[in-house]
């Protein structure tokens, strides 16, 4: 049972790549009801309470955090498995509310994603200074968009060159697992847009393996986290 | 007093609803450009939390001075052709993390508008951070009195990222805020191999 919660107030995506692109947020006595991708798998975002697509939300960050803490409080989640917080990209309001509301249960930790560009990885090493700050545990770093293979010649280019070493060698540096890379393949952004799921639509392409090989690690961390709460208990 | 931007003839600014599309490398791209045809150019750094110029200059390392009209931006050649501000040179290390509120940023983004000494600039490019908060507001509300020439959003292909843009122009439209055009950045790659075109984030 997964919830999925998007918190990413001013470019709020899920709903488009969810394929839930105009549903509404209803209310009952137990407070909003997610929106059901499947039965499975429920999705809450600002993208549902605006009445078009081209509504901007300008708010400065106490507003934000408002909202954040209302998803948190009054969404009827039901029981779940997994809470998987999508965020906007810095270190500001939105991030320090989410773990600030949810400090008083167990986060399992962070996912951190990146280029693999030193462009990208110093906003990332920021990141994780800021996990360090707010003692968010980091689950493990994913280097997305790391070489695109030419469909007609197969042969690879690094679109986003890792001139400085790429994920994998700030992960050494910085002592952070590398969960993997994801290679580009225009079909994940066909299938985003198209809001249907590239797992299913691609099931042979390398980006597929990567996203699973990474999603297992994940849970694997997951498993073995509560293990060892468990045993503490 | 004179201003600190009285000195400065246009000022653009580089806006996109969405991360990681491109805004920081577009500024830097015409800052070079417009140096190229002659013009002096400043770029104001307004992302706060994850500022890229300094680095695309190669003067992440610099340190900024004081002196009796506020700070003074940092050159990137002998020519002083292209100056720019940034909380990159503020940081003590360059991993420091910046987490800090709205009213903080607002804060710094004021003083950034206000308190660096241009001198005469051709034009002035302020860069953002993605979104639509307070980074911008503060922005555009401290650049109102200077009359902006107006903002350039970029996007990529995807309906995710047009999406956002889309957004980001009624952000335009609601606080004054003429928009120039949009730019359509990552649109396409040829493969250096066999010359093939491919649209990996989607067409249209």
């Amino acid at each position: 049972q997964v919830a999925l919660l998007d918190i990413d107030i001013c470019g709020p995506s899920i709903p488009k790549m969810m394929g839930l692109e105009g549903e509404q947020v209803h209310q009952s006595g137990s407070g909003w009801s997610p929106v059901y991708v499947e039965e499975n798998l429920g999705v809450m975002s600002v993208g549902f309470l605006l009445s078009s697509p081209d509504d901007a939300v300008i708010w400065r960050g106490p507003k934000k955090n408002g909202l954040i803490k209302q998803f948190l409080r009054d969404v009827d989640w039901g029981e779940i498995d997994y809470l998987i917080v999508d965020t906007p990209p810095g270190t500001s309001d939105e991030h320090l509310s989410i773990v600030q509301y949810l400090s008083a249960t167990h986060i399992d930790g962070a996912v951190i994603i990146t280029t693999p560009q030193e462009v990208s990885l110093q906003d990332v090493r920021k990141e994780i200074n800021f996990c360090h700050k707010v003692k968010l545990p980091i689950i493990g770093v994913v280097e997305n968009m790391s070489g695109f293979i030419c469909p007609k010649c197969k042969n690879e280019s690094q679109i986003f060159p890792p001139t400085t070493g790429g994920a994998e060698k700030m992960c050494q540096n910085l002592n952070v697992s590398l969960l993997g890379k994801v290679p580009l393949d225009p079909q994940i952004g066909k299938s985003c847009d198209k809001g249907q799921s590239f797992l299913s639509e691609a099931p042979e392409s390398p980006a597929t393996s990567s996203y699973r090989s990474i999603i297992q690690r994940i849970q694997e961390y997951c498993d073995q986290h509560h293990f060892q709460e468990e045993k503490i208990i | 007093e004179r201003s600190n931007l009285a000195g400065v003839r246009h000022i653009l600014l580089v806006l996109s609803g969405k991360g990681g599309v491109g805004k920081s490398t577009i500024s830097t791209e015409l800052a070079l450009s417009l140096r190229h045809s002659g013009k002096k150019v400043g770029i104001l750094d307004a992302d706060l939390c994850g500022p890229s110029i300094p680095r695309m200059f190669r003067v992440q390392d610099s340190d900024v001075h004081q002196c009796d009209g506020g700070w003074v931006p940092v050159f990137v050649d002998p020519d002083k052709s292209i100056s720019l501000m940034s909380i990159g040179f503020l940081l003590e290390k360059p991993d420091d993390a910046v987490v800090w509120r709205g009213p903080k940023k607002n804060a710094l983004i004021k003083q950034f508008v206000a308190d660096v000494a241009w001198g005469d600039l051709d034009f002035l490019i302020v860069d953002t951070p993605p979104g639509t908060s307070d980074e911008h507001i503060s922005t555009v509300e401290a650049l109102r009195p200077y009359k902006p020439l107006g903002a350039i959003l970029v996007t990529t292909p995807q309906a995710v990222a047009v999406g956002d843009v889309r957004r980001e122009l009624t952000f335009c439209k609601k606080t004054g805020l003429r928009v120039l055009g949009i730019v359509e950045n990552m649109s396409g790659f040829v493969c250096p191999h066999c010359s093939e075109c491919t649209n990996i984030f989607s067409k249209g």
